[in-house]
């Protein structure tokens, strides 16, 4: 694979003097920017882990203190590496802070620093390397991994393995991952996309190209599909631009912040190439990385995009990709859809922290879930809290995840919803996971993306106006 | 874990047994962020943390440092402005989150009995599920402590007509300094048997002992609160309205104050649609039942109309009202963002002085050339010279630290105080002898060697200050 070589991008010193210099570097950066905290612990009321632990440590200002700590030289990075770890990202603590102080960069250069220069587990070093790196690091990967999904499933593997409970015992998180997993199709079904015509019947809205998004397009990706046609039955003619990868956000968190660069150029590059109005996607995770693709470009160390004015092109490529980006409930929000049919049920709706915190979206997907009829709405209790799945947070730290996961489930009991909607595609694997353990599945509770649910109500006023 | 606390181990193995394992923390990264609060500038390292979950474990970590002499910080989530938690002289950090229990709502006596570590919001939101009403709403309350409340005596945007945090508790459970437990007050609205140790605790900072259970008094939830803005080009015009208003015998439940720095601020910001040139604005809300809040809100707008406001808003809905106060809701956000190191600052003039004390601090900014902002409590004269800065700039802080004692100094000779309910701690501590006549500090000297004599309480706070000019401490 020759990921490191696309979009001409020079690859960063690997050897040790480099690195020291490397986590240097991500440090100052990440410390300065933490004078911006006034200490009011606003965050900490914000903060899942926080509320799990009520430990300081283990909160927004505490994480701040600490990478402070570190810059200033009280601390060495191993000694704050554990309570970054625990972290899941969800950046809740954005939105209550008073003084703007831009954790997620913090979080991200300050876990750079560590990822060069703390030594991990080897176990821990594989995952992190085939996992995020090959699989999740290039379109290729991407469609290996498929490929593996789908023979895990056909060649009867994956019946042996639950048979056994091998997984189960071996890797937990994982193992309950898995028994969520939905059937994967064949790959070479869902292969390619052709461009749609705009449907002649509906009023014309403009261009899509679609973000596919690496695991939800691996794992859900009929929900991909599912969003694909509800934009078309709303007038949008769609694009799939070949060559996109991984948003980039999955590399970021674990402190990747090369391969994120690498990441953002390839799909900055993949998507100059179509002609497009938005760029839409329906993972708010993924969506976030997208929307922040001139910070993360902006944070590059030297050299990384080129020099002057190579690296101020990429910036302003980033820029115009950026502005285009819109979560998939913001751009159908307020636009006519076609008539839908009825679905029956209690809906709730758990926002998705990088939709929420991020990309400051709150409303849209509330908006569309009360459009669809038959659906009574209503609002899950801390619905602005993580669910816990923090991209692959409930692989990495398990005890914590499904401590957040548990209270997330007692409050969408009391909901009575038979219906949890999703706009992400880590809370829609963990709240899969999330229903299963809590029983509440048997009691008839279904996940559903809210991409599914409109689809599904589309469908069924086709049928009935038919 | 990795280095060994200065405490030596068989005190640890001690606290260990009294805490359990996972309730004491000695690790230096995870001891290192107790070692600060909301206070700029302040910051110390304890040598051990501890939480304690029930009242007989506060006890014996008490008694146990009392033994070895060793300081006790009582803690709730560290959000207070004085330096009032921070460890200066090391020792026990006596974290009490996890003493978080509301024990008892008891409707038939409107009281609620609950541990230190109960967050306010929650007991609010817990209260106010039931029709009833817990009115001290500190700018912290989301996360703050109803511990550090009492021990700070925290006020907030309620206190003009509901009062402060102390005027709502009954009864008091205290560890004293040789870990004797006492219990105070109760649910009698009536008791004079012997002083009134209860308000004696309240606002001790932590200094007299560790509270470990409370029983605050609770009203009946007002039925209707409406809220109104008022713009002005004048200062003093504001200023005559809010005596106008009192002098109407109206007593809003909330009378909010922004200076023009501070609308500029939350303009450039929210963008709320505060006219440019506002000199102050005026935000008003009254609450109780509907004809007399409907009756009163107009009447002080007509009143704010008559002292020269050149707009004034009435809400007509609870979203309109919460689009009004949002220009206070975010005072601070806008102001925080503006610099690295915000110091937020809470000197208290009678009301009838309002003007002439933010004249005081727009002059003193200037004179020094430092940016500081007002807003705050017009209501009860609790205003909050906010001060944007940097506190890597010692040139500058040696500034800003001019024009602070200018504007206590100015506090003090309009009638008025250096807090008005951030507490002393540590950063007024040079202040308090400019509030208090030596003889009254010595009384209060006396209180604290008669309660803790070895000085074990959160020792360096409150008494610390000679009268010498405040020397900012720098951080390390």
């Amino acid at each position: 694979m020759s990921v490191q070589t696309e979009g001409g991008l020079p690859l960063a010193a690997s050897d040790g003097a480099g690195a020291s210099r490397a986590a240097s570097a991500w440090l100052d950066a990440a410390g300065e920017l933490t004078y911006q905290c006034i200490r009011c612990g606003f965050c900490l009321s914000a903060c899942p882990t926080y509320g799990q632990t009520l430990l300081e440590p283990e909160s927004p200002r505490g994480r701040i203190a600490l990478v402070r700590a570190a810059y200033e030289g009280g601390l060495s990075l191993s000694d704050i590496a554990p309570h970054l770890d625990l972290c899941i990202g969800c950046r809740a603590c954005e939105t209550a802070c008073p003084a703007g102080v831009p954790y997620g960069a913090i979080l991200e250069q300050a876990r750079a620093a560590i990822e060069t220069q703390v030594a991990r587990p080897w176990p821990e070093r594989l995952a992190r390397r085939l996992g995020i790196g090959r699989i999740l690091g290039s379109p290729r990967g991407l469609r290996l991994g498929r490929w593996l999904l789908w023979a895990y499933e056909a060649t009867g593997l994956r019946r042996a393995v639950r048979a056994t409970g091998l997984l189960q015992r071996l890797w937990p998180a994982m193992g309950q991952l898995e028994a969520v997993l939905p059937p994967v199709p064949a790959p070479w079904r869902t292969g390619r996309f052709r461009a749609s015509g705009a449907r002649t019947d509906v009023p014309r809205r403009g261009r899509v190209a679609f973000f596919l998004g690496c695991v939800q397009e691996m794992a859900l990706g009929e929900v991909n599909r599912a969003a694909i046609r509800v934009l078309e039955a709303a007038g949008f003619e769609v694009v799939v631009p070949p060559g996109q990868g991984c948003c980039g956000a999955v590399h970021a968190h674990a402190g990747q912040l090369e391969q994120a660069v690498r990441q953002a150029c390839r799909n900055i590059e993949a998507f100059e190439r179509v002609q497009a109005d938005y760029v839409v996607n329906i993972a708010g995770g993924c969506g976030a990385q997208l929307k922040e693709y001139p910070k993360l470009l902006a944070h590059a160390r030297d050299g990384e995009l080129g020099r002057d004015p190579e690296r101020q092109r990429w910036l302003e490529r980033a820029r115009r990709f950026s502005e285009r980006v819109r979560d998939f409930s913001e751009l159908l929000a307020d636009v006519p859809l076609p008539p839908m049919g009825r679905l029956e049920g209690v809906v709730t709706y758990q926002d998705s922290c990088h939709l929420r915190h991020v990309q400051r979206v709150v409303e849209p997907p509330r908006r569309l879930l009360r459009r669809i009829p038959g659906l009574t709405y209503v609002e899950l209790p801390e619905a602005d809290r993580c669910c816990g799945a923090g991209g692959i947070y409930n692989l990495t730290q398990p005890e914590m995840s499904a401590q957040v996961l548990e209270r997330k489930m007692a409050h969408v009991r009391a909901t009575g919803a038979t219906i949890l909607a999703v706009a992400n595609t880590p809370c829609h694997l963990q709240l899969l996971v999330g229903a299963r353990k809590s029983g509440l599945d048997r009691e008839g509770l279904r996940v559903r993306h809210i991409a599914e649910l409109l689809d599904e109500a589309i469908a069924r006023g086709r049928v009935s106006g038919d | 874990m990795s280095q060994s606390a200065p405490l030596d181990e068989r005190v640890l193995e001690e606290l260990r047994q009294i805490v359990g394992p996972d309730g004491l923390v000695i690790d230096p990264a995870e001891r290192a962020v107790y070692g600060y609060d909301a206070t700029p500038g302040h910051r110390g390292r304890p040598d051990a943390v501890v939480f304690p979950t029930s009242t007989e474990q506060v006890r014996e970590v008490v008694a146990l440092a009392a033994r070895e002499r060793v300081p006790v910080i009582p803690r709730g989530s560290g959000t207070n402005l004085s330096g009032g938690t921070v460890p200066v002289s090391g020792g026990i950090v006596l974290a009490l989150t996890r003493m978080n229990r509301i024990l008892e709502i008891d409707e038939a006596n409107l009281t609620a009995t609950v541990e230190p570590g109960v967050i306010t919001g929650q007991l609010h939101r817990a209260v106010e599920q039931r029709g009833l009403f817990y009115p001290p709403d500190p700018g912290s309350q989301a996360i703050s402590t109803i511990g550090g409340n009492l021990a700070e005596n925290a006020g907030g945007l309620r206190g003009l007509k509901y009062g402060v945090t102390g005027d709502y508790v009954m009864g008091l459970q205290v560890v004293l300094a040789n870990g004797q437990l006492i219990e105070t007050g109760g649910k009698n609205v009536k008791d004079v048997a012997g002083y009134d140790l209860t308000r004696l605790f309240v606002g001790s900072e932590g200094t007299l002992g560790v509270i470990t259970r409370a029983t605050l008094k609770l009203l009946p939830l007002p039925e209707h609160r409406r809220v109104a803005l008022a713009i002005f080009s004048q200062l003093e015009a504001a200023a005559r309205a809010v005596s106008a208003i009192i002098a109407a015998h109206i007593i809003p439940a909330t009378l909010e104050f922004l200076d023009r720095g501070t609308v500029e601020a939350v303009e450039e910001y929210a963008h709320v649609g505060l006219p440019a040139g506002a000199e102050a604005v005026l935000l008003l809300a009254q609450d109780g039942p509907r004809e007399a809040v409907d009756r009163e809100i107009e009447r002080m707008a007509e009143i704010c109309r008559r002292e020269g406001a050149k707009e004034v808003h009435v809400a007509a809905s609870d979203a309109e009202g919460d689009r009004l106060m949002a220009a206070r809701r975010y005072a601070l956000s806008a102001l925080a963002r503006r610099r690295p190191t915000t110091i937020l600052e809470d000197a208290t003039v009678p009301r009838s002085r309002l003007a002439d004390m933010v004249r005081a601090i727009q002059a003193a900014a200037e004179r020094h050339r430092v940016e500081i902002c007002t807003f705050g409590h017009a209501g009860d004269g609790n205003l909050h010279p906010t001060c944007l800065t940097d506190e890597r700039d010692r040139e500058e802080m040696a500034r800003v630290e001019a024009a602070f004692e200018e504007i206590f100094e100015a506090a003090v000779r309009l009638g008025g105080t250096i807090t008005g309910e951030h507490g002393v701690g540590i950063a007024k501590s040079e202040y308090l002898p400019w509030r208090l006549s030596p003889a009254t500090l010595d009384v209060m000297r006396a209180v604290k060697q008669a309660l803790d004599p070895q000085g074990i309480l959160n020792p360096g706070k409150i008494f610390t200050g000679q009268g010498r000019r405040r020397r900012v401490v720098h951080a390390a």
